[in-house]
């Protein structure tokens, strides 16, 4: 399937994308992109390196405007099954205070967000990522994972329909990314909606249900990791990962 | 916001390195500053060889002067390190004991005595160009206050002399003649004569002697004011504008304050605003301010969200943690110094008002840095780099530098908060012009102005 057009499935979207653009002076960085999720739908965002994957999700995220085209909610999903956030954003790097524990960042955001109860926010939270032992625990004193985990935590936090995550796995081993994707498989088999970026495409084949490819800010393909997979036309010899670079290739990245 | 606050007070609380040095520092800085404005420059060591004997002394028309007064004139400049010899003076200075030598010379009472030749005073310097530079000006002073002093003394003398040819009566010289009659005297003495000479041809050398005698008389009247002019031709008054003359102690109280209150401020606001970046938190707390909420539709603007805290609310937040952190440090130490200096406790308010005010405009500044920088780092260096020279420029006097060159300093020091904030202080504390209102509403405008400059650095949060 050719991006640029609505997604395949019948219910309605979530979250709903049309051509979205983005120009820093004379760069285009995103051009035409258009596109819906749906719940308990897993959204890769896949692409080389300056495709605009970051740019895409930060838009999605709210982090900054697009220079045309639109984002829309569902009704209701704006407003958040909890407190207010439609969309929950996890950025790249872990956006947390150092010299707070895991609780008081937690509670800080929770309160930002004017979460009406927010201990049990974060107790709930704590609870989910398993990092209740580590309530305590300064920031700076945490490993990469677990300070990932407080990341995705915090983007949580409002009980978001949509969650977006900018290369969750990026800095994390392969146990710890294992337990991550667990974890982000949970929340969508709960009903969000999750639209994620990776530089590795069999975490892409693996787990999202489809892959949005981006190269030099124009959306490519949007479907199925088989159906791009066919559309590059080597299915079986390349695997998904061979497939997706000839893909590039025959499309001229 | 109060979250906000919080949050802040606590990363702060568990950075006490960072405190200490935020506060000690900018304190340690402000204290040298004051101490050297305050201070007069130490006086420089000189060797003095005082070869005349110790009871010489100048006779001038029956009166004596005491060479010893002229040398005690000259200690009240210098640091004296007595030696006994000029070979001692010179090798005082050489082996650096002392800075110059003055050598008084043994006949520096009998060359006065004689009024017709000067005496000579020697002066001898080492060949250090800096120390000579430092020296030089302290010891010419030195000597021309002794100069004039002695001159006087001379003046004095020479009045009084005078005065006795005018008035007459007895001179109180030895040997002179006694009860001799003043110039004023004589014209009358000899028309009396003249009434009761002869007429004859001596008649016309008497009535010339008496109108000489008149002459004399009127133009010596004048000499003891013709006198002081010479010896002083040009006599100096002050005058000081705005009400009175700002004592050195309590101006220097007024710069190592606002210069304590500007480092404080600045490092805090810059360092705070720059926290949220290097933390990559910025992106979270502002997300979706960019039309937040809106739900509209609109082109490029329509966003599922709302921004857990605007950018003109972070801006706020940290200008007023910045501005009550720093103006705590500020009345601590202003009250600090007031137990060594007076100053008016009953304008207490004012030094508020002034504090407050500018500790606001220097927060802008420091929120302005901060949001241009990416790390707190960088903004912390960024921050010591402007600060520091602002502050100096703010300090050069008006004259001491080349017109062009002043008028761009005052423009460099207008647009910036350090200038407008001395001269708030120094109203409050000291009573000076422009008023206090005026320049509360300079540091007012900066604020603005820099808090919109820190807006647009917000812009991009990535």
């Amino acid at each position: 399937m050719n991006a640029g057009e609505a997604s395949t499935s019948e219910s309605q979207p979530l979250l709903s994308m049309r051509g979205v653009a983005k120009r820093y002076g004379e760069r285009e960085a995103l051009r035409g992109v258009s596109f819906d999720a749906h719940a308990g739908e897993m959204v890769a965002v896949i692409g080389p390196n300056g495709a605009g994957k970051t740019t895409l999700l930060s838009i999605v995220a709210g982090v900054q405007p697009a220079t045309s085209g639109e984002v829309r909610m569902a009704d209701g999903a704006a407003a958040g099954r909890g407190v207010g956030w439609g969309v929950g954003w996890v950025p790249q790097h872990p956006a947390l205070y150092s010299r707070l524990s895991v609780a008081e960042n937690l509670e800080l955001f929770a309160r930002l967000e004017r979460n009406p109860d927010p201990s049990a926010a974060v107790a709930t939270m704590l609870e989910q990522t398993g990092l209740r032992e580590r309530a305590g625990e300064r920031v700076e004193h945490l490993s990469g994972g677990n300070r990932q985990r407080v990341n995705i935590a915090i983007g949580l936090l409002s009980d978001p329909a949509v969650l977006i995550l900018d290369e969750p796995s990026s800095s994390l081993d392969p146990r710890q990314r294992e337990r991550l994707w667990h974890f982000i498989g949970a929340l969508s088999q709960r009903g969000r909606c999750v639209l994620f970026s990776t530089h590795n495409v069999a975490e892409a084949e693996r787990y999202a249900q489809r892959v949005l490819v981006l190269a030099d800010g124009e959306p490519l393909f949007i479907g199925s990791p088989v159906e791009l997979a066919r559309a590059a036309g080597s299915e079986e010899e390349l695997g998904f990962e061979g497939a997706f670079v000839e893909f590039l290739r025959k499309r001229g990245h | 916001m109060r979250w906000l606050l919080k949050k802040d007070l606590l990363i702060l609380a568990r950075s006490r390195l960072l405190v200490g040095v935020l506060v000690l520092y900018p304190i340690a800085v402000a204290l040298l500053i004051g101490l050297a404005i305050s201070r007069a420059p130490a006086k420089p060591k000189v060797a003095i060889a005082n070869l005349s004997p110790p009871s010489a002394t100048v006779e001038l028309g029956g009166t004596r002067l005491n060479v010893a007064h002229y040398y005690s004139q000259l200690l009240t400049q210098v640091q004296p390190v007595p030696v006994a010899t000029r070979a001692a003076a010179v090798q005082a200075v050489r082996s650096g004991r002392a800075l110059a030598a003055i050598v008084i010379p043994a006949n520096l009472a009998a060359r006065l005595s004689s009024v017709t030749r000067q005496a000579h005073v020697e002066v001898i310097y080492n060949s250090n160009a800096l120390e000579q530079s430092f020296v030089r000006s302290t010891i010419e002073s030195a000597l021309a206050q002794a100069n004039l002093q002695l001159s006087n003394q001379i003046r004095q003398v020479a009045a009084r002399v005078i005065g006795d040819l005018v008035r007459g009566g007895n001179l109180g010289v030895a040997g002179t003649p006694q009860n001799l009659p003043g110039l004023g005297e004589i014209p009358a003495i000899v028309r009396t004569v003249i009434a009761h000479h002869p007429p004859a041809a001596d008649r016309a050398q008497l009535r010339r002697i008496a109108e000489f005698a008149e002459f004399a008389n009127q133009n010596l009247g004048v000499a003891h004011e013709v006198l002081s002019t010479i010896s002083q031709p040009i006599q100096v008054s002050d005058a000081y504008l705005h009400g009175g003359r700002t004592p050195l102690d309590a101006y220097a109280v007024v710069v190592a304050v606002s210069i304590s209150l500007m480092f404080v401020c600045v490092l805090l606001a810059a360092g705070g605003i720059a926290l949220e970046r290097e933390e990559h938190t910025l992106a979270r707390l502002v997300r979706g301010s960019d039309g937040a909420g809106e739900r509209s539709g609109r082109p490029g603007r329509a966003h599922p969200g709302r921004a857990l805290v605007t950018r003109e609310l972070l801006i706020a937040q940290k200008l007023l943690l910045a501005a009550g952190c720093a103006l705590m440090v500020a009345f601590v130490l202003l009250a600090g110094i007031g137990a060594f200096v007076h100053l008016e406790w009953g304008r207490a308010g004012q030094w508020l008002a002034a504090l407050a005010f500018a500790a606001l405009a220097f927060a802008a500044l420091g929120v302005a840095i901060g949001a241009l920088a990416r790390e707190v780092r960088a903004a912390s260096l960024l921050a010591f780099l402007l600060s520091l020279p602002l502050a100096f420029l703010a300090l050069v006097p008006a004259g001491s530098v080349a017109g062009g060159l002043y008028d761009a300093i005052r423009v460099v020091s207008f647009v910036f908060p350090y200038k407008a904030a001395l001269e708030a202080l120094d109203a409050a504390v000291n009573r000076t012009t422009p008023g206090l209102l005026i320049s509360l509403a300079h540091l007012l405008g900066l604020t603005v102005l820099f808090a919109a400059l820190a807006r647009l650095g917000l812009r991009r949060v990535d």
